[in-house]
């Protein structure tokens, strides 16, 4: 399978949700050092639902492109829920899996945006 | 001239094919294959004579430690050294350094003493000395790379010797970049100013002919598995004097002549520094890879290597959108076998997945040498190929391939 499918490419090449939230009530920066895979996600969480998220970072195209994905996916949703995702929801997110070495670097901005919530 | 197409028949894992296509591997330099005969000296070892060493008196056991000591004559030849006794085996490059940092250094190294590595370096060169540095109170002093960011800068070597180093402890060839350093020159120098010389010889014993009596370097460290052999079996080699002042890194079996309730006398070199049941099987193999090498020539290792370091590189610069670092075709002397480059845009571990599903086997990352690709190369990470007596212009030509695709996919012109 092709794990550049042309949806995450065009993800990491014109991201959604990029840049700094004003009104951020949570934030959480994450780095992988083995990659350089670098993140910061920005929530704003009103009475349990994720009204906006946007993220800065730099890194591969599966990284950055997954951010893109997950930020569009998180607004509206329960913070609640979105602490129960795991690695599997972030494959179905991408409609594909990127494999072991490659499957950190998918999660990551999940990872970020759970220890935001986590405060 | 090698016959690559007859050394390629020796490597069983150059046979298989995924998906009608053979193994492209371009990472030798982080591990190398193995021929037939280093993996056929294992599996002798563990069918014919298993037993261990210095200890029975039966026949298998006799010839389970002649295996094992004979290696380590080939080993010593193979880079210049008659004694066996300045040949200790070790795990790998890394802990062959940090027994010169906990033994040698350990004693001689004390507070306000400088440590001379270079930017060059690998974490294996640099860590070990800032554990000993923070424990000691010593400071650790960097040759500086030139302005291209491509060797070593001569006039930073002199700056920085001036300083009088206890110890200068320096790569011979730089992983990332495949720069060969001037390591003859900077020992005299070194040694003009009474510091020792440790160096990481792990990019070049298995690349070209390495003589430690013309380097006259006091420590010479590298790896098996990087040679041909298995992996678990390193070597460090010290001249006899050093390692006899030495203490031992490990205590325990082996290690000792005697042992009472209070007190033990150590082993002669170089069983002092090689405690409880040793890697036999590693050691009997890696002599096999050095029978190997030695057949081909490490002359004509190093000629191959260097032609392969040329085509792909003037390969991959006729490349638009593709950038290679180091050194170029005109200081091919100075150069391993080692191409790091970047394509516009791509980061390399998106470079390498891809590479991978063309069947080519490259590194991605900071390849174990942060303060180089991150802080001076202003790189997260690199793309790199690195060759060895294996491959061939069709495994290069087959990466053009690779990195054509990985333009189109991100559409990179």
């Amino acid at each position: 399978m092709d794990i550049y499918a042309e949806e995450i490419v065009a993800h990491y090449e014109h991201p959604h949700n990029k840049g700094k939230l004003d009104g951020a009530n949570a934030s959480f920066h994450e780095y992988n050092p083995i990659c350089g895979d670098d993140i910061t996600i920005y929530l704003n969480v009103v009475d349990g639902i994720i009204k906006d998220a946007k993220f800065e970072g730099t890194g591969c195209a599966i990284s950055m492109g997954s951010a893109s994905m997950l930020t569009d996916l998180l607004k509206g949703r329960k913070a609640t829920e979105v602490m129960k995702m795991g690695p599997h929801d972030v494959v179905g997110m991408l409609g594909l899996d990127p494999g072991p070495a490659r499957l950190k670097c998918a999660v990551l901005s999940l990872k970020a945006t759970q220890s935001a919530l986590k405060g | 001239m090698l016959d690559v197409e007859k050394i390629r028949k020796d490597f069983p894992i150059l046979k298989i094919s995924e998906n009608g296509r053979p193994l492209v591997y371009l990472d030798s330099a982080a591990t190398s294959q193995k021929p037939m005969k280093v993996i056929g000296a294992i599996s002798k070892y563990y069918k014919k004579y298993n037993a261990n060493i210095h200890r029975g008196v039966y026949k298998i056991a006799e010839e389970a430690t002649e295996a094992y000591e004979k290696s380590k004559k080939k080993v010593g030849a193979l880079i210049g050294v008659k004694k066996i006794e300045e040949i200790v085996y070790t795990r790998n490059t890394t802990e062959s350094i940090n027994l010169v940092a906990l033994s040698w250094a350990e004693e001689n190294i004390k507070s306000g003493d400088r440590i001379l590595i270079s930017e060059l370096e690998h974490h294996s060169n640099i860590v070990p000395w800032q554990i000993l540095a923070k424990k000691k109170g010593a400071v650790i002093d960097y040759i500086r790379l030139n302005e291209r960011k491509t060797k070593l800068d001569e006039s930073s070597v002199e700056r920085e010797l001036a300083k009088n180093p206890k110890l200068v402890a320096i790569t011979h060839c730089s992983n990332v970049l495949g720069t060969i350093v001037d390591v003859k020159k900077i020992s005299k120098m070194a040694h003009e100013r009474g510091a020792k010389v440790l160096i990481d010889g792990a990019q070049t014993v298995p690349h070209m002919p390495v003589d430690v009596k013309e380097l006259d370097c006091d420590f010479l460290a590298f790896s098996g598995h990087k040679m041909l052999g298995p992996t678990g079996i390193g070597v460090l080699y010290g001249k006899s004097d050093l390692l006899d002042s030495m203490p031992p890194m490990f205590g325990g079996g082996d290690m000792i002549k005697t042992v009472s309730e209070q007190s033990f006398t150590p082993n002669d070199l170089p069983w002092k520094f090689e405690s409880g049941t040793s890697n036999i099987e590693g050691g009997i193999a890696l002599g096999a890879a050095v029978d190997y090498l030695k057949r081909i020539g490490m002359q004509n290792i190093r000629d191959h290597e260097k032609e392969l370091t040329k085509y792909a590189i003037e390969k991959f610069n006729r490349i638009s959108g593709v950038e290679v670092f180091g050194l170029g075709i005109d200081e091919l002397d100075s150069r391993g076998g080692v191409v790091p480059f970047e394509i516009k845009g791509v980061h390399p571990h998106d470079v390498a997945t891809i590479f991978d599903t063309e069947g080519v086997a490259i590194r991605a990352g900071h390849h174990c040498a942060m303060p180089l690709v991150v802080d001076i190369l202003k790189k997260p990470a690199l793309s790199r190929m690195s060759f060895y007596l294996y491959n061939n212009q069709s495994d290069i030509d087959t990466a053009v391939v690779a990195a054509e695709r990985v333009k189109s996919k991100f559409n990179v012109r």
